[in-house]
């Protein structure tokens, strides 16, 4: 009976309050099978789209840059040298995107059932992480193909490497999601911002060859850049550890800071949306 | 047995905000210019609810009254965990759900049978129980044949049967429920009334019910607490209540027509009220009451004959009925008494406005009054309690074969 208790107060401290979020453990699920799903069931190639964005968008980087500027990707072959940059920052992107816009598509929901907020743009990101798991076979198959292998540093590398990517991403996600409800105009600079921040990261040039140092060091507070590092390393050995640093603990503020914002202003989302 | 609902001070502000409750980051930034050089406005603000006490036991049916705008949804709203109260506390012992709108998550492209999944795991079922209760919730719905198919493709009606239907196997200890019984066709609305009344009097949970439709209150609810601007009034026994609230309304509009005292015209209307059979003045009837218009008419020397026209017309102004009657003034001088029945159980509950006119033998206007008066018939016969349902005007039955 005491665990049925539920007290509902003005201004509760702030917590995460992971304990409601474990009874709702379901809901992830729920929610994120029905994006996939609903997702897939509303196109004709389904799955192959997670694939056609980031393979011509690698055929025209290697067109563009490979061959006329002569970045020196070296060790590693420039077409997997993009596409892995490719599809980290995909999953980066499509995790930010659809979270930023979550709360306000569920406004309805919103409005009318009590659960934690914070299991929709969770959610988003799950399903945004199911495409990336798909484009990830892909890119490994298609590395085979072009015979190169990422080392046993892979098992430890990648993980992290994603996981990098997704605490970032979940950062940056719960905050906007949280800003685009009390200010709707910003949804127009979202993908704005996420443009710029393409070229800040290393995907069609290798970051090792910025310079300054300080320079450097400001691009790798962008958490994909980290990220992206880590996954390389698996095929070419090296990697600068202070970049993969710096953006951890970028990741980790924006993350801290992001759902400080969300649990702030979640009880108010009723009444705004 | 500890108390199912127990609220202590409960209180609910609104910051009233010109236009919409969201902003633009255009204007937080204009305005902080703007704020910058001049005065900050002062916000209105607004107590939807304040000072609520209430202690409700388990299994106990409670009807909330109140007109629009006195803060029973909000007062759901907050039991339900959707809105944050301004202070306050309220304890819950057991699971909450609420039917503040049925079919809450529902995707057009998902089947019928996924949507029940998702439903009720927004409403707080697990995978385990919607399992377990998912046969009685198709068979409940009617729709079984269509269960496979996506969602788009069943009928506004279909939707809402299959929605009340996830809502009403949800085993919650304590169950809110706004007007949802106003969904769907008559004999839905009557299955889901019985399975309401099933729920709330075999199960014995406890239940928060807002109406406005007081016939079911009456039989749903075995209390009820009056609400009014954001404070509980009255809280006592439903019928108590019900009683105490169209005793209210009916006060609150005890209009008498009464003539200026400089009205220069040869004949007109100088006092014109409503009343019923024992000549009580009132304005609200309920269905199977005579409707009798009193009037009085001054002569102030129309020597000749009149005709006086009634018509009843509904809120939009559209006309229901006229009729009219010739007077011989010739022998009648000072206050002449008249008074016009509606026959009882003629039309169906709204509210009725109607118009008065004093003409000559040659058809023209002495006087005329239009729209100033009205009377209301209220939702008494169970026939009628569906509130969202037109039922038209006239309340007479057809003779059927089939």
């Amino acid at each position: 009976m005491a665990e049925n208790q539920i007290i509902i107060e003005p201004h509760s401290r702030l917590s995460l309050r992971f304990r409601e979020l474990w009874q709702y453990r379901e809901l992830f699920y729920f929610f994120t099978w029905r994006d996939i799903k609903v997702k897939y069931k509303q196109t004709y190639l389904g799955i192959i789209w997670a694939l056609i964005q980031p393979l011509s968008l690698m055929l025209l980087f290697t067109f563009v840059f490979s061959k006329n500027l002569n970045f020196s990707s070296s060790p590693l072959r420039y077409e997997i040298f993009v596409l892995s940059g490719l599809i980290l920052w995909n999953l980066f992107y499509s995790s930010v995107s659809m979270a930023s816009e979550s709360m306000l598509q569920h406004a309805a929901i919103i409005k009318k059932v009590f659960f934690p907020r914070l299991i929709i743009p969770v959610s988003s990101i799950l399903a945004a992480l199911f495409d990336f798991i798909i484009a990830l076979i892909a890119f490994l198959i298609f590395s085979i193909v072009y015979n190169v292998f990422p080392g046993w540093t892979a098992f430890y590398s990648f993980p992290f490497a994603i996981l990098l990517i997704l605490v970032s991403a979940f950062g940056t996600g719960v905050f906007l999601s949280a800003l685009n409800i009390k200010y709707r105009d910003f949804r127009y600079v979202v993908p704005f911002v996420l443009q710029f921040l393409f070229f800040a990261t290393q995907v069609v040039y290798p970051l090792n060859k910025i310079e300054p140092d300080w320079l450097r060091y400001s691009m790798a507070l962008n958490p994909v850049n980290g990220a992206v590092e880590l996954f390389r390393y698996a095929y070419t050995g090296q990697f600068e550890s202070a970049i993969v640093i710096i953006s951890a603990a970028s990741a980790l503020f924006i993350t801290f800071i992001g759902l400080l914002y969300f649990r702030k202003s979640e009880a108010y989302f009723a009444d705004l949306s | 047995m500890k108390p199912a609902i127990t609220i202590h001070d409960l209180s609910k502000k609104y910051t009233l905000q010109q236009g919409t409750p969201y902003v633009a980051l255009r204007d937080v930034i204009s305005n902080g210019f703007k704020n910058a050089f001049s005065k900050n406005e002062k916000r209105s603000q607004f107590w939807a609810l304040k000072d609520i006490n209430l202690e409700v036991g388990p299994g106990e049916r409670i009807g909330i009254i109140g007109a629009n705008g006195a803060g029973k949804s909000t007062l759901l709203k907050i039991i339900s965990r959707i809105t944050p109260p301004s202070s306050g506390k309220i304890i819950l012992n057991g699971r909450v759900a609420s039917l503040l709108e049925v079919g809450t998550g529902f995707h057009p492209e998902l089947t019928g049978r996924e949507n029940i999944y998702l439903n009720g795991s927004i409403l707080g079922l697990t995978k385990k129980e919607i399992d377990k209760k998912f046969d009685e919730i198709i068979d409940f719905s009617g729709v079984e044949s269509f269960i496979d198919t996506p969602m788009k493709h069943f009928s506004t009606g279909m939707q809402l049967r299959l929605a009340f239907s996830v809502a009403a196997h949800l085993e919650p200890e304590i169950l809110l429920i706004d007007e949802v019984l106003a969904v769907g066709d008559m004999e839905f609305q009557k299955k889901c009334m019985g399975k309401m009344e099933e729920i709330s009097t075999q199960s014995g949970r406890t239940i928060l019910f807002v109406s406005h439709n007081l016939a079911s209150i009456g039989s749903l609810c075995n209390k009820a607490i009056l609400l009014e601007e954001g404070k509980i009034v009255l809280a006592d026994s439903a019928k108590r209540v019900i009683e105490q609230y169209t005793s209210d309304i009916a006060d609150s509009s005890p209009e008498i027509y009464k003539a200026y005292k400089d009205q220069k015209l040869p004949l007109f209307f100088s006092k014109i009220y409503f009343a019923d059979n024992n000549n009580k003045q009132k304005n609200i009837f309920n269905l199977d009451e005579e409707i009798i218009l009193n009037f009085e008419l001054d002569n102030n020397g129309w020597n000749s004959i009149c005709t006086i026209g009634f018509a009843i017309n509904d809120q939009f102004g559209k006309r229901l009925l006229r009729d009219e009657k010739e007077v011989d003034c010739r022998n009648l001088s000072g206050t002449i008494k008249g008074k016009i029945i509606v026959p009882k159980g003629m039309l169906t509950p709204h509210v009725y406005f109607i118009d008065l006119s004093i003409l000559n033998k040659n058809i023209e206007v002495i006087q005329i009054l239009k729209g100033f008066m009205k009377f209301e018939i209220l939702i008494s016969n169970t026939k009628y309690e569906f509130i969202n349902y037109d039922y038209g005007v006239i309340n007479k039955g057809c003779t059927w074969f089939i």
